[in-house]
């Protein structure tokens, strides 16, 4: 069979087996919405967030990044991974006591400010838009690579599914379908990586097999340093960015990692307290086997293009690198006539255009698995997509009902039309989204990666302080987050998008911080204000202070939401 | 539960989540980013040691580091009587 056959159908039986879970998980009150009722066993929570965390991006795009820049893509492997020590540790088990719906309620009653809960409603919706308008355009080019249809018809396919499970399941069915979708994705990623660990070092296991030696005994890494320095990249193992850049962008991609909404969200659906903690851990235990195979598939993938095409003759390549170049995910340009592909770091010399996005895609053709194994990955990129929007999308639409609607403008609505109102926003959301994806502005590929730095800058300092410092008061915490999300968009603005006049070269970045790693300044800043502004104004109510020594205690979690 | 016995349980908790932090600031930052060019004149098999701390072992450290932290808040929350 075809891979466009396999493809149809994998991605056929996958997405029956979603919609079968929606309608077996279907949402019959607010909390099931919200939060699934807070019942999801924590080994599946665990599994929920891996595919809820793990995008388009972390799935098709993650191994291309580290496979061109090497060493330097490090700041993303650690940085996805260790802000979950972080949540596991700093916030997972106290929101969970705390109890309630959304990352505002808990901003909103611990800084016992309407005004408070507004600030983090804009925050979790800012951060949320940013990156969901990626993940729709994310559906709609997997679509189009691997079903053959235009890239706006696949962000339609893609909204009508996810609209069909969120807006009918919520939370509860949001989660089931993200278990479905974690196991497709994982499935999807490590069949080819170990067929190719075993085709090209003997041994099977990725994480291994990229530290072995292949069938000539050069260890593999060497080899692809020797390639590198031949063909003037910098060596692969070693890296060309500043050390305080690297520093600031991993911190920011962890605390920013922690404080997103939709990923802390996830601990509130879990039974109680301890299995919050332990779900943090199968969560990164997940994500951890897709994070630790993504740089063995880099090597693996750049090895052995280099391999197949440097130097050689372009009428003798094999036959994907056509099928790629129809694509446009591969360039060869002849610029000196010889026939043959000079793959160079100079520019001006360099003949071959290589697409990052290809090295997960066409990784399996290269390495010339069969046809199931290429239509596999299809089906993962899109269960990859799925789920993290999904989730994106319910964090959208509970801060708009619950936060906005049932909190400030109209607190006596009923449960059920709080329900009707949930249901509403995120069929609004998803259509807003979708607008997003078929329309994609310019800059949000740019905006995604500082959606961390937005998180970094507001929400991970006002909530460790409501937990771990009983005098912060609503004063230090909103001056802190208002004044922390301001400067991190002053910085993109100014340096990343170039909104304020021409946009300066990175020799005038603050402290040598690239855009991406500001969110660390932008959060220390946050900090500070917020400890300096709350000794000079008066202390929290004692009603908050016993609120925080309540939260500190995991017995009783399941009254909490009774406060 | 009483204020001291509250004061003492979560002074314990500090002292897991001070140790617990350091570990995970040493894997990933001094490791893979601080001395990751020292560490790389140490060879682990293939592996230059800093390269591998940063793409792999810190990873691995950080997954240990949550099921550690779950050991000793449940052996934790049972000493003090707050488990659910």
């Amino acid at each position: 069979m075809g891979i466009l056959t396999w493809t149809w159908i994998l991605v056929g039986v996958t997405f029956a087996l979603y919609i079968g879970i929606a309608i077996w998980a279907r949402a019959g009150s607010s909390k099931e919405f919200y939060v699934a009722g807070g019942g999801v066993p924590p080994i599946m929570n665990g599994m929920a967030t891996a595919a809820d965390w793990m995008s388009a991006a972390s799935f098709i795009s993650l191994a291309g990044i580290v496979s061109f820049t090497g060493y330097d893509g490090s700041v993303y492997l650690m940085g996805w991974t260790g802000g979950y020590v972080l949540l596991a540790l700093l916030l997972a088990p106290y929101l969970r006591k705390f109890g309630k719906f959304t990352v505002p309620d808990f901003i909103g009653d611990r800084y016992y400010s309407n005004t408070a809960r507004v600030v983090a409603v804009i925050a979790a919706l800012i951060v949320s838009f940013t990156y969901v308008a990626g993940q729709m355009r994310g559906v709609g080019i997997v679509f189009s690579r691997y079903l053959e249809v235009d890239i706006n018809t696949g962000v339609y396919i893609g909204m009508a599914i996810v609209l069909f499970y969120a807006v009918l399941g919520g939370m509860k069915g949001i989660t089931y379908t993200q278990v479905a979708q974690y196991c497709v994705l994982i499935f999807a990623f490590m069949v080819p990586a170990i067929f190719i660990s075993f085709q090209m070092t003997g041994n099977p296991i990725p994480q291994l097999g990229f530290g072995a030696a292949g069938e000539d005994g050069v260890y593999l890494l060497d080899k692809l340093d020797g390639l590198q320095r031949e063909l003037g990249f910098h060596e692969y193992t070693s890296g060309s960015k500043e050390m305080i850049d690297v520093f600031a962008i991993t911190v920011a991609l962890m605390v920013g990692t922690a404080g997103l909404p939709h990923v802390i969200v996830r601990f509130f659906t879990v039974p109680r307290v301890k299995d919050a903690r332990v779900s943090a851990g199968w969560a990164l235990l997940f994500i951890a086997i897709l994070y630790t195979t993504v740089p063995a598939v880099a090597v693996f993938a750049r090895t052995k293009l280099i391999e197949t095409v440097s130097n050689k003759e372009y009428a003798e390549l094999p036959e994907w690198f056509g099928n790629w170049e129809k694509t446009g995910l591969l360039k060869f340009e002849d610029k000196n006539n010889d026939g043959i592909i000079q793959y160079v770091a100079d520019k001006s010399a360099n003949e071959l255009t290589i697409d990052r996005d290809i090295m997960v895609l066409a990784n399996p053709e290269i390495a010339q698995l069969p046809n199931w194994v290429i239509a596999l990955v299809g089906a993962g990129g899109l269960a990859a997509a799925l789920s993290t929007a999904a989730g994106l999308l319910l964090v959208i639409a509970s801060s708009i009902s619950h936060d906005l609607f049932k909190k400030i403008i109209k607190p006596d609505i009923s449960e059920k039309g709080e329900l009707l109102a949930a249901r509403f926003s995120a069929f609004v959301a998803v259509c807003i989204a979708g607008y997003f994806g078929i329309n994609p502005p310019g800059f949000v590929a740019a905006v995604v990666a500082l959606a961390f730095g937005l998180a970094a800058a507001s929400f991970f300092p006002a909530i460790v302080m409501g937990i771990f410092d009983k005098r912060m008061n609503k004063e230090g915490a909103i001056s802190g987050m208002i004044v922390g999300l301001s400067l991190m968009f002053f910085y993109m603005a100014k340096y990343k998008l170039g909104w304020l006049g021409d946009k300066p070269p990175a020799s005038e970045w603050w402290f040598g911080i690239s855009p991406e790693g500001f969110g660390t300044v932008a959060m220390v800043v946050n900090f500070v204000i917020s400890v300096v502004v709350s000794r000079f104004t008066a202390e929290p109510p004692l009603d908050v202070q016993h609120i925080v020594e309540d939260i500190r205690i995991p017995s009783g979690a399941g009254e909490a939401s009774s406060h | 539960m009483s204020k001291e016995k509250m004061k003492a349980y979560w002074k314990e908790n500090l002292g897991y989540l001070a140790i617990l932090l350091s570990i995970w600031f040493l894997v990933s930052y001094v490791f893979g980013i601080f001395l990751v060019d020292q560490l790389n004149t140490i060879k682990l098999g293939g592996f230059k040691l800093g390269f591998w701390f940063a793409q792999q072992g810190s990873m691995y450290v950080f997954v240990i580091l949550i099921f550690v932290y779950v050991r000793l808040m449940n052996k934790l929350d049972k000493k003090y009587g707050v488990d659910e």
